[in-house]
């Protein structure tokens, strides 16, 4: 048996040598699928295969990527949520990630008229309106501006959004994924315009994006002075393609659809422009029929990340439960978890760094012993805004307002210790 | 007269020193100068009082024609919108009900931001292909098709501005978030009262991708 795995995996070794990409995908593929099992000769005593061989050399993978055995680490979608995939959604597994970065490839994309292939020479940023100087610049006219480096999270406004009336879907990624936490490289906005200039009457400015959806919102002066700036980087490298390559817009602490991604334009205004994404879109319908405009902020929320619909508990014992914490209104001061169902609660431990407008991490280490949970998490953030249930939010807003679902989820671990998403009432 | 000359002269000179004066010196000399036809070429947006409305008109009687070959296949031939595309007519009325349609008609607070948005993104996948007189006439159309001008109407880009849309009362300003009761940052930490009765399982609705379990 033995001998038999050893004659196997030269010939995979060879293969590998030869460097035919299509016997290389062969060979990864086989290594998937035996990876759900345990193969005892790898255990101790014997000596592990990886050990008894040599590995991949550098030149291997140039641009590396995650290991072979985390491919169920993906974004995905909903299909039935859209008419198509190129103005639709998909999701951060944020049930399978750790700490505070989101990894490039998997923060979460939403685009309107699909991703936009831009090359960084054909780039230009044109800034008109209500300006002293009418001007135009180059990706590498924007690097040379002083350069500003900032930890945000992004979350669109929808997240959550199919789970007003009720728990509709059975994934922490599907309920919570429509976020995403990287760290930013860029211009600020109040630098830019001091090669521009301003007019005293510019009031709002109306960022555009060059997709095909041409993506406009009005964003105002105030929130574009304080602390809006114009990306190129994040998590230390390009923009990835889906995330606004080479440049977007970054609006700490507010609705992701506003951080316009392929920027091409900002015009500066006395007035906002009402664009389609700000009055028929992004608006708060209410039960009486009228519908909030301009919500901006997003408010404190959390979410446990395991134990979660996708994290099943297997074994009786301590266990270390995780979460994400975030506010665009700040840093997150406090989180508390309840593990029945929001009778009890307990203060989780929040991880270093705790950032302002930042996913914050929080663990809490639980016993279990086979019974049933009714897990629940709790942000609180520094202007001492308390995370509210659904009940709540429904009372104020009823349940057509799509946006802005900052609620309480529970999730249900089962005896077999399964986990559901539930609604409680 | 020649007083008058020289008064108006330095009255003229003062508020071009003034002027020049206010104006902000740039400070890093990065980017340049966007010239009047480059900004031209991308400035497309059209706000609610109809600034930057382009030169054009149409009717909905010629809106029927490019509605139908530029918006019907997903849109539908009466604006019901096909499969999961959106639905641009009707729902008046539905607003405040359980299950409300919001279209150009019944929610759209602004002809502008139609002009706006099918010149700049629509058809889907051919964004900026429509000639202004063809964009205004499919307004024209789609306002027409909600009953909110008559047929015959010419919309162009003096009056685009000027059009009453049904639901402009309807929108909500400001922002009235935070609107929740608890901004004091102590909740209740034990014997708290909270509802624990299961009421609705997303398992049971089972609509969520199969992919979930791996």
């Amino acid at each position: 048996m033995k001998k038999n795995n050893k004659k196997k995996l030269k010939i995979n070794r060879r293969e590998l040598l030869a460097g035919t990409a299509s016997f290389g995908a062969i060979a990864l593929t086989t290594k998937v699928v035996n990876s759900q099992e345990t193969n005892p000769n790898n255990l101790p005593p014997n000596v592990p295969e990886w050990t008894a061989e040599l590995g991949a050399g550098v030149d291997a993978n140039p641009y590396g990527m995650p290991s072979e055995f985390e491919k169920n680490v993906i974004r995905r979608n909903v299909e039935w949520l859209t008419a198509s995939t190129e103005s639709s959604v998909n999701f951060t597994p944020i049930q399978d990630l750790e700490g505070i970065v989101t990894p490039n490839g998997l923060c979460f994309e939403r685009h309107h008229g699909g991703v936009s292939i831009i090359n960084p020479k054909d780039y230009r940023l044109m800034i008109n309106g209500l300006v002293d100087r009418e001007m135009i610049f180059t990706l590498d006219d924007l690097k040379r501006f002083p350069q500003t480096n900032k930890f945000y999270f992004l979350e669109c406004a929808a997240n959550g959004g199919m789970e007003w009336k009720g728990s509709q879907l059975n994934g922490c990624q599907y309920t919570f994924g429509m976020v995403h936490n990287v760290q930013y490289t860029g211009v600020k906005l109040s630098d830019l315009i001091l090669e521009t200039g301003l007019k005293p009457k510019a009031k709002w400015v109306l960022a555009e994006g060059s997709d095909s959806s041409g993506m406009t919102r009005s964003i105002p002066i105030e929130k574009i002075l304080d602390d809006c700036m114009i990306a190129w980087a994040m998590n230390g490298e390009a923009l990835r393609s889906e995330q606004g390559y080479p440049a977007r817009l970054v609006v700490p602490g507010w609705e992701g659809n506003m951080w316009v991604k392929w920027l091409r334009r900002l015009e500066f205004g006395d007035l906002p422009y009402m664009t389609r994404e700000e009055t028929s879109k992004y608006t708060d319908l209410l039960p009486n029929g009228k519908a909030r405009m301009f919500t901006w902020v997003m408010d404190a929320k959390s979410v446990v990340t395991s134990p979660s619909p996708e994290k099943a508990i297997f074994k009786k014992g301590v266990h270390q439960l995780r979460g994400l914490a975030w506010s665009g209104r700040g840093k997150i001061k406090r989180v508390d978890v309840s593990l029945d169902g929001g009778k009890n609660w307990k203060t989780a431990k929040l991880h270093d760094p705790v950032l302002s407008k930042s996913l914050a991490r929080f663990t809490l280490p639980f016993e279990w012993n086979g019974q049933e949970l009714l897990v629940q998490s709790r942000a609180i953030d520094e202007t001492n805004y308390v995370q509210p249930t659904i009940q709540e939010l429904q009372k104020l807003r009823g349940v057509n307002s799509i946006y802005h679902n900052n609620s309480i989820a529970t999730w249900k671990v089962n005896k077999d210790g399964t986990v559901d998403n539930v609604r409680l009432g | 007269m020649f007083d008058l000359v020289r008064k108006l002269t330095i009255f003229f000179l003062m508020i071009a020193i003034s002027t020049i004066l206010h104006a902000s010196e740039r400070k890093f000399n990065l980017g340049k100068i966007a010239t009047k036809t480059e900004i031209a070429g991308w400035n497309i947006d059209v706000r609610p009082d109809g600034m930057g409305a382009p030169i054009g008109s149409g009717n909905a009687i010629d809106g029927e024609e490019v509605y139908a070959e530029q918006c019907a296949s997903c849109h539908g031939d009466f604006g019901e919108g096909l499969d999961r595309w959106p639905e641009l007519v009707g729902g008046e009325d539905s607003l405040d009900t359980h299950d409300p349609v919001k279209t150009t008609g019944s929610y759209w607070p602004y002809a502008s931001t139609m002009y706006d948005y099918i010149y700049r993104a629509m058809p889907f996948g051919v964004a900026q292909s429509l000639t202004h007189d063809e964009t205004y006439r499919v307004v024209a159309y789609l306002l027409y098709m909600n009953e909110i001008i008559e047929e015959d109407f010419v919309l162009n880009e003096k009056n685009i501005g000027k059009i009453k849309m049904p639901n402009i009362e309807g929108f909500l300003l400001p922002d009235p978030r935070p609107d929740i009761a608890n901004l004091n940052g102590k909740p209740c930490m034990k014997n708290c009262v909270s509802p624990t009765k299961i009421i609705g399982k997303a398992r049971d609705i089972d609509v969520t991708p199969e992919d979930e379990k791996s």
